[in-house]
């Protein structure tokens, strides 16, 4: 696996940032493009490590297919939850418009 | 053995101080109150947290009432539990039903969580009495508690000097003497890394062995709830507490966690114990090496067969957490999104609302964190970074096995130098990141392990020797770390 070759951009970490929903200043991108470049350049000494035929670990126990009985317990008490929302509006979570024009 | 005395601390009394085990054995006897204990410790966190910070936010009235509780118990012959009045402080990443919890970003600033983490729950079933919240680096994002949105956490021996992190708050708490225990969480070396620095117990166990329902995720194939104390005792009577299956966490082992005293007092005769080349020797600071030189050698005179241990994959442990725990984070920080709890910043359109609410609620070491892991997963990118960041993960962990066919537990440093300096390191996310190269195997593995205070650094200042053991052997790794902590000088 070769290390990447590209530098990290300024592009790309705006790109980033909007796939994140993050808005960054003009500085911020400056300075996260220079801190992110080196943290991936250390990164590097990874993407050189020959892994052929060595399958990915995703999590480090062998548990698969946990199940509990389908027994019906309480749930969390809902205006407790609802209190603690930004915005609300006959028992639901009110947000800002969603349909529109594309970003 | 050390080249220099430990220096006065700058908390008055730090270090020292009621253990668990002395207050839980006065309170069950009756010789002491919960509420007597509760309002000492409670006077002493008034007195001297001013010059810490440790605590986020203390709840007196709350502790008060319950350690009344435990009174009741006692004076009516019920059990009261095996830390019956023992103080303990949670650390802010910990869902407290009612109780502000901030992860210390003000994204969360003024959320009380609508539950209890199942690990608070039962540290209140075993008699225990939190005391408040500790401060910790914003989402456990760091190595010395300074990425706090509410500010540092010093170091109760030195207030020049970061107590380590994230969990610098919960550290600083039981090294200051607040509280003679805490709850920390280590993704990367969070609980053992301040416990190095500060000079007290630190565990992270087996992943899975303490439920994490409750605990707000960082990266959740890493996190791992665990106790801090200072004594190897305390911390393995806290463990148990708060161990074992819960149904509310999947990734929760499923078998019940062992009975860790009758470890306490095994010794280490016969034991294998490898110092591991790797984590012992380069890049660590030479007043450390030595401390764990000396750690090795007090085993050895005490019946262990110890030996050169290696771990090539620890190699490329840091650069494979770098990549897999900014992964991991950037999907479940995804969830602060301005909707059902925290900050809100308000917008027309609610894509302007995401971005402008993340951008004002989150600092700027999680920003990094979340594009870089937005990165590493984005296509074109995937395999390269995160699919080799997890092979790389397989790798350690075969070499880890390997090593434990020779060894019954394994030795190194918890942290290469002892606590660095108040801003130090802020400027530079790689250096930081490096405090952290011989914790971060252990998580990738999914090991426990565990720092113990043995001596000091040439600056007077504490210093952690770490033991490392296969999954699921918290007892044999308690049994090492008791003798460690005897022969301590």
């Amino acid at each position: 696996m070769a290390p990447m070759a590209e530098p990290l951009s300024r592009d790309d970490v705006a790109h980033v940032a909007r796939l994140a929903r993050l808005d960054v200043t003009e500085d911020e991108l400056e300075r996260f493009t220079g801190q992110l470049g080196a943290v991936l350049e250390h990164a590097a000494d990874v993407a050189s490590l020959d892994t052929a035929g060595i399958p990915p670990t995703a999590h480090p126990l062998d548990l698969v297919n946990v199940l509990r009985d389908d027994v019906v317990v309480a749930s969390l008490d809902r205006a407790e939850v609802l209190a603690m929302a930004p915005a609300v509006e006959e028992g639901r979570f009110r947000v800002p418009k969603i349909l529109g024009e594309a970003p | 053995m050390s080249p220099s005395a430990p220096r006065t601390p700058d908390t008055p009394g730090a270090g020292s101080g009621p253990t668990a085990a002395d207050i839980a054995a006065a309170v069950r006897a009756g010789e002491r109150t919960a509420r007597g204990v509760a309002e000492e410790h409670l006077a002493r966190i008034a007195a001297h947290d001013g010059g810490v910070h440790a605590f986020l936010e203390v709840v007196a009235d709350r502790a008060l009432a319950i350690a009344d509780a435990v009174d009741r118990a006692v004076a009516e012959g019920r059990d009261p539990g095996p830390l019956a009045g023992v103080p303990v402080a949670l650390k802010d990443n910990l869902c407290t039903r009612g109780i502000p919890t901030t992860c210390s970003s003000r994204i969360l600033a003024g959320w009380r969580p609508p539950y209890d983490a199942t690990a608070v729950t039962r540290v209140l079933a075993a008699g225990a009495v939190p005391l408040g919240k500790t401060n910790l680096d914003e989402f456990a994002m760091g190595s010395s508690t300074e990425n706090s949105a509410f500010g540092p956490t010093r170091n109760p021996h030195d207030h020049g000097r970061v107590p380590g992190g994230s969990s610098g708050g919960s550290a600083a708490a039981v090294a200051a003497g607040f509280a003679p225990l805490a709850l920390g969480s280590d993704t990367g070396g969070s609980i053992r890394q301040p416990a190095a620095l500060c000079g007290v117990v630190g565990v992270k166990p087996t992943y899975g062995a303490v439920s994490r329902y409750g605990l707000i995720a960082f990266a959740s194939s890493l996190d791992q709830i665990g106790p801090l104390a200072r004594t190897v005792t305390d911390a393995a009577t806290l463990l148990m507490a708060v161990a074992g299956p819960d149904s509310r966490d999947s990734t929760s082992w499923p078998e019940p966690f062992p009975d860790l005293m009758p470890a306490l007092t095994g010794g280490v005769e016969g034991l294998r114990v490898g110092v591991v080349r790797e984590l012992s020797g380069e890049g660590i600071a030479p007043d450390v090496a030595a401390r764990v030189r000396e750690a090795a050698d007090a085993l050895s005179a005490g019946g262990a067969k110890v030996e050169e241990a290696s771990v090539p994959g620890a190699r490329y442990a840091l650069s494979a957490y770098y990549l897999i725990a900014p992964a991991e984070a950037s999907s479940n920080l995804a969830r602060y999104d301005g909707v059902r709890y925290g900050l809100r910043v308000p917008a027309d359109d609610i894509n302007q609302m995401y971005g402008a609410t993340r951008a004002a609620g989150f600092g700027p070491e999680v920003k990094r964190r979340i594009m870089l892991g937005t990165y590493a997963l984005s296509a074109g990118y995937y395999d390269a970074y995160y699919g080799q960041a997890q092979r790389a993960r397989t790798v350690l962990i075969r070499d880890f096995a390997t090593a434990y066919e020779t060894f019954d537990v394994l030795l190194s440093a918890t942290a290469p130098t002892t606590a660095f300096a108040l801003g130090a390191k802020t400027a530079d996310p790689l250096s930081m990141y490096l405090s952290d190269v011989c914790t971060i195997p252990a998580n990738l593995a999914g090991h426990p392990a565990m720092s113990v205070p043995f001596g000091t650094g040439d600056d007077g200042l504490p210093v952690g020797v770490q033991v490392l053991a296969p999954a699921l052997r918290e007892p044999v790794m308690f049994r090492v770390a008791a003798a460690l902590e005897e022969a301590s000088p």
